[in-house]
């Protein structure tokens, strides 16, 4: 077969993205020895470093804070040029002036979850007892972790108590998690897409990508950068397959149809003669310049030992009784990989506890990723949830000013 | 079924008293204050908002995105869902009251609906256009057609109620599940009480919609 061509990767990872490992384009907060992050897996891990971006002004009071917590592969640079990819930030339409999350309305936070590999430390980083990067040395993390991480981050920004806590899919995650584990340090969370705990079958895709990353020769056992390697096909299968889940069949068939690539007939060969194979191509390739394969690794673990109700003897309502938070959750009905019936679950369990929630489900046929995109109904309800809220913590105009 | 159809009712806009429907305060006034409320159906919110004003704990329920919308915007904790599916998964004694105004003509199981107004509440609030209004038995009676009032426009094909009832009706349907009728007002078509003096024919025949505070009869529930 002659036609026949690898994903197009650069051969080895980009130089920029593995030095924002250890020196991220964004501040960063660094913990000291004596300042351990105490892991659910049993490890204190310490020197470690959190890198945040932050936006807007901290009010006198300190009560206009939003903490937007990001997705598997998102990272805090949520609202600037993304500094390997030149690209806006990731949730342009959520975030920035004039939307829903406005820096002239609140200070804003984000920051790269333990094990990312955009400057918070993860198997990316250096690991200070080797000099050498982490790779599998570095012990597994939780979404728990990452929330413990992100409440030492709002601790030494010096904020008692977050106005909201914003995000989806595994920033979802986070932000049910940071309403379980500290209750009176959230005023009003926005949940969007997400899920208490993760699906067999979301696990199941998640392993998937794990053995396509594994089962490239240049892992090399996770050590690839010692050996000047990148697992770039593996990692960019990995992609591809997740970002499949992330769409729906009604929003492929729109975008791309069966529709020919840049030619009329079929070439009788495995090139990709559909539109959907080079797009999905192309999110392969551009994924492994601006991710390390290892991280990939450790936060898709993380999403799928994710269960709230685990930790309070499988009643989920447990996980939120007597939370005086307001809870606002919303789902699509074209995501299949946290689906409305995940949300409704939430819902019924906050119910049962008599939290203060409201639920959306937002029609829209773009799949999980609707999240992250311009979806007027969806950023509406946010809008005036973010709005309310405000008023009821006494900012003005349910902002700063 | 639709709650966004019945709720608020179109046609004829019920009198109002310092800007809050006449139902909506005579239901308001139903409740104790301080109590914890759901409003199963509860549109745009303007009655949960008003029991909050009198320091309620309320919740809602509403079928339609934009009914949870503007309640979203209002500051009120609305869920999106369906009375029909989604009241079995509210737990017993939940509140203290579960309102469900105008929309019991709009479920598939009205029965069911009541049973689990009074398990996840101690009592409830029903309210429901009355069929038994003399509009409409004339519009069956002399025009021969299924009636059609200003409080419900929608013909017979394309409405969502698909339950009508009459107040005898109801209040034999509670007798069946041993509810108790605690306190019963019909309103006219203006939302004006009809006079409490007068006997039930008369509540059945000028009540365009009868308003019902309901609690679990003695023996069970």
């Amino acid at each position: 077969m002659s036609n026949v061509r690898p994903i197009p990767s650069p051969q080895t990872q980009s130089d920029d993205r593995a030095h924002e490992a250890d020196h991220p384009s964004s501040l960063v907060a660094k913990f000291g020895m004596d300042q351990p992050l105490k892991l659910d897996c049993g490890v204190d891990l310490a020197p470690f470093q959190i890198a945040y971006q932050t936006y807007g002004e901290l009010n006198a009071d300190r009560s206009n804070a939003i903490l937007v917590c990001h997705a598997l592969t998102g990272d805090q640079h949520v609202n600037n040029i993304h500094p390997v990819t030149g690209k806006p930030g990731w949730w342009e339409t959520m975030v920035g002036a004039g939307r829903p999350i406005d820096p002239d309305k609140y200070f804003i936070i984000c920051s790269n979850v333990i094990g990312g590999c955009m400057g918070s430390t993860g198997p990316a980083s250096l690991n200070p007892a080797t000099g050498k990067m982490w790779g599998l040395d570095f012990p597994i993390i939780t979404i728990p972790d990452m929330v413990r991480a992100q409440a030492m981050l709002i601790d030494r920004l010096g904020i008692a108590t977050l106005f909201c806590v914003v995000g989806g899919s595994m920033g979802g995650m986070q932000v049910l998690q940071w309403t379980a584990a500290y209750p009176e340090r959230v005023f009003a969370t926005l949940a969007i897409a997400c899920s208490t705990r993760h699906s067999a079958q979301n696990i199941a895709f998640h392993e998937l990508g794990r053995q396509a990353v594994m089962a490239d020769p240049d892992w090399r056992g996770g050590r690839y950068v010692d050996e000047d390697t990148h697992p770039h096909r593996g990692l960019a299968v990995a992609r591809m397959a997740a970002h499949i889940t992330y769409l729906s069949d009604a929003a492929l068939h729109r975008k791309f149809g069966r529709r020919m690539q840049d030619r009329e007939l079929p070439t009788f060969s495995f090139d990709a003669d559909f539109q959907v194979e080079s797009y999905l191509r192309y999110q392969g390739s551009s994924f492994v310049e601006r991710f390390d394969a290892n991280s990939y690794l450790y936060l898709t673990r993380a999403m799928d030992y994710f269960d709230i109700a685990a930790d309070h003897n499988g009643v989920l309502a447990k996980a939120f009784t007597g939370i005086k938070t307001r809870f606002c959750v919303v789902s699509f009905t074209s995501d299949w990989l946290f689906p409305t019936s995940e949300s409704r679950a939430l819902v019924h369990a906050l119910n049962a506890s008599s939290a203060r929630v409201s639920f959306a489900e937002i029609e829209t046929d773009r799949g999980h990723d609707a999240f992250l995109l311009d979806v007027p109904e969806f950023l509406e309800i946010s809008r005036a949830f973010l709005l309310a809220a405000g008023k009821a913590r006494g900012l003005k105009d349910g902002g700063q000013s | 079924m639709s709650m966004q159809q019945t709720l608020p009712l179109p046609g004829v806009a019920p009198e109002r008293t310092g800007g809050y429907r006449r139902d909506h305060l005579l239901v308001a006034e139903m409740v104790r204050p301080g109590s914890r409320v759901l409003d199963v159906g509860c549109g745009d919110g303007e009655l949960l908002q008003l029991l909050e004003s009198r320091g309620i704990d309320g919740r809602g329920i509403e079928l339609s995105r934009e009914g949870v919308n503007g309640c979203v915007a209002k500051g009120l904790a609305v869920v999106q869902g369906d009375a029909d599916t989604d009241l079995v998964n509210y737990p017993d004694d939940a509140f203290d009251y579960v309102i469900l105004s105008q929309t019991l003509q709009a479920t598939r199981q009205p029965k069911v609906v009541l049973e689990n107004l009074l398990r996840i509440g101690q009592r409830a609030i029903v309210s429901f256009p009355n069929f038994g209004f003399w509009k409409m038995r004339l519009q069956l009676l002399i025009g021969g057609h299924m009636p059609r009032t200003e409080n419900l426009p929608a013909s017979w094909y394309d409405t969502a109620n698909i339950h009508f009832c009459t107040i005898k009706d109801f209040v034999e349907l509670c007798e069946q599940i041993n509810v108790k009728m605690e306190r019963a007002v019909a309103l006219d078509l203006y939302g004006r009480p009809v006079p409490l003096n007068l006997p039930w024919w008369v509540w059945n025949m000028f009540g365009e919609q009868g308003v019902f505070l309901l609690s679990r009869g003695g023996q069970g529930k």
